[in-house]
């Protein structure tokens, strides 16, 4: 949790990195234990579930054998940590292929993916938040302000499924999901990853955009934005230059949660467009009983939103100074 | 100078005379009552009435338009579309009320507790509380899936964990404000215990902010039903559920894209309803917040 306080200037930026850092490393260490305990102990033991309930015993140890499910828990999990920090994520049971490779294969359409989204949902959101406050409580604010509600409410699955009905199926401007990699080129990819990514955008667009629109109000009031006007800045040079710039922390702050959001979010999307990224990985495998892939998509997603949720707390320091080492 | 009458009163203090007089004006609270109202009377209905069995396969009337038969017409096996939606409310409102209740529960318990205890215990808390933020919903449901296998349990489970930390932030930063306040430090020099405060001053005083994070945490399990049923995760056929409804047809958006309309189009009522009564409570609770709204 963060605070402010008046003092705290005093206190080395290094300090705040270090503590911060630490932090990271024990929520990383304590994710990797909860995955890896659900993941393998809870089920018994995995080539059991693999091989199915009428599986003969001898095979299933024969399995367990080849799988290294045999050794005690503990070398399991240093195994596996060591093959994380050194990229080697071990086989996957159903592909026979590496993880590493598969994961690599489908980060290639999820991270921009997400990255795409979140580029839409940013610029959707200021441009909504930012105009709203320009027109508190009139009826641009109001009509914006209620459209955010009903984006809110929108389960993107469902606006995604909207989207195809509309573009795929009725204008056929798009194809109705699919991708066929960057091979083809920056702009085909990027045309199949847009209606995804629109559709996890608007929902998160619609928070945020309330988030700024609160923040930037928040700010309007202060003394130096009535010296701006005073001076004869104009009204939008005052919002767009003065005070969204200080009413980005609010702002950046919910941007690192939604990033994980997002990310979540495109498991569910990417099922929707038939995408090969990480979700689908994910089901393939659940599907399969593919339980190292699991175990590793989980842990790189939860990583992901713990390194975002480290980034936007270490950013957040460096845009006010005044937040102390003591409070991280 | 005459006292001037200051009509604010402390965040979380019981309703104010004239309460429902206000509410009655406020159109969130209005319309998000009237829309959460529906959710749980179509949910309620559906056990006494639905206007065709929900469960009834009929091929002869599949994919039908809607009709006077059929209001919002049949699926791919001819069963009622409208019936399932009514049915389906009750999967959506039981994912809600067990994954909130686990939720507000167990999060309050630890956020008060690390409001009472401050220190080492707060330290803890926090951090797990931190730490358990690196599992969106979905993540969890899917781990749990992969272990346990698919179901509405599991779901719901899956839910109410990721509603813990949640509930616990709330919970500990709304009681760190009022022990810093001078009743608290009364009842203390009273020598009332950690306990008592909590349960007699803190808890009353923080409901407010509890309640109106209760309506919206349930528009959220709403909506992680949805998605998770939508997956095939959740809700398991042949109990109707709007996201399991949504997948079906999307496989159909050729033949019959109302479909896939009607049963987003529910969702998104009950989740807007929930969102607009957890506003205008929140409005309504604290009066100084509306203002700056």
């Amino acid at each position: 949790m963060l605070r402010l306080s008046g003092y705290a200037a005093a206190r080395p930026m290094s300090l705040f990195l270090f503590k911060r850092i630490l932090t990271l490393i024990a929520t990383l260490i304590g994710a990797s234990v909860i995955i890896f305990g659900v993941l393998e102990v809870l089920p018994g033991n995995a080539a059991q579930l693999l091989m199915g309930a009428d599986a003969s015993p001898e095979a299933v140890a024969a399995l367990a054998t080849k799988l290294g499910l045999d050794q005690p828990l503990w070398t399991r999990y240093w195994h596996w940590i060591g093959g994380l920090l050194s990229g080697n994520l071990g086989d996957s049971y159903a592909y026979g292929s590496p993880v590493i490779d598969l994961i690599l294969e489908r980060l290639a359409l999820t991270v921009p993916l997400a990255l795409l989204a979140m580029a839409l949902t940013t610029v959707l959101a200021l441009l909504v938040g930012v105009t709203a406050a320009a027109r508190h409580n009139k009826l641009g604010d109001v009509g914006l302000m209620g459209l955010t509600q009903v984006g809110i409410a929108i389960p993107n699955f469902w606006f995604a499924i909207l989207l195809i009905l509309l573009f795929s199926v009725k204008l056929q401007w798009f194809s109705a999901g699919g991708f066929d990699g960057w091979s083809e080129g920056v702009l085909p990819g990027l045309k199949a990853l847009l209606l995804p990514a629109l559709s996890l955008a608007v929902v998160q667009a619609a928070i945020l955009a309330r988030i700024t629109r609160s923040a930037v109000l928040e700010v309007m009031r202060e003394d130096f934005v009535r010296t701006a006007r005073a001076k004869g800045v104009s009204q939008r040079a005052v919002l767009w230059r003065h005070v969204l710039r200080n009413a980005m922390i609010p702002v950046i702050t919910v941007m690192g949660l939604q990033f994980a959001e997002l990310l979540a979010g495109t498991i569910v999307v990417e099922n929707v467009f038939y995408l090969p990224g990480l979700g689908k990985l994910i089901f393939q495998s659940i599907a399969n009983r593919d339980l190292i892939v699991v175990r590793n998509c989980v842990m790189l997603l939860a990583a992901m939103v713990v390194i975002v949720n480290f980034v936007v707390d270490v950013l957040y320091a460096v845009i006010d100074p005044r937040i102390k080492a003591s409070d991280i | 100078m005459s006292a001037v009458p200051i009509d604010i009163p402390a965040p979380g203090a019981p309703p104010a005379p004239g309460f429902w007089r206000r509410a009655m004006r406020h159109p969130s609270f209005v319309i998000g009552a009237v829309l959460t109202l529906l959710l749980l009377l179509s949910a309620a209905l559906s056990y006494v009435w639905t206007p065709w069995s929900p469960y009834e396969i009929n091929l002869a009337d599949k994919l039908q338009a809607p009709s006077a038969a059929h209001w919002l017409g049949t699926d791919a096996y001819g069963r009622d579309v409208a019936s399932l939606l009514l049915v389906g409310a009750r999967s959506s409102i039981l994912v809600g009320v067990i994954a909130v209740g686990i939720g507000v529960t167990l999060g309050t318990a630890l956020g008060l507790l690390a409001a009472a205890r401050r220190g080492w215990v707060e330290e803890g808390i926090m951090r797990l509380a931190d730490f358990s933020l690196a599992f969106p919903a979905i993540l969890s449901a899917i781990m749990m899936t992969a272990v346990f296998g698919a179901g509405i349990v599991n779901a719901i489970v899956a839910i109410g964990i990721y509603n813990i930390p949640i509930f616990a932030r709330i919970a500990r930063a709304s009681a760190n404000a009022i022990w810093s306040r001078e009743y608290v430090a009364a009842a203390r020099a009273c020598g009332k215990g950690g306990l008592s405060i909590t349960l007699q001053h803190v808890l009353p005083n923080i409901s407010a902010v509890l309640i109106v994070q209760i309506t919206i945490r349930f528009a959220i399990a709403i909506l992680a039903e949805a998605a998770l049923s939508y997956l095939g995760l959740g809700t398991q056929p042949p109990q109707p559920s709007w996201g399991r409804m949504l997948a079906e047809a999307q496989t159909l958006m050729f033949q019959a894209p109302l479909l896939a309309v009607f049963p987003g189009l529910t969702i998104a009522l009950a989740v807007l309803g929930l969102n607009l009564l957890g506003d205008g409570l929140r409005d309504l609770f604290d009066p100084r917040l509306a203002r700056n709204r």
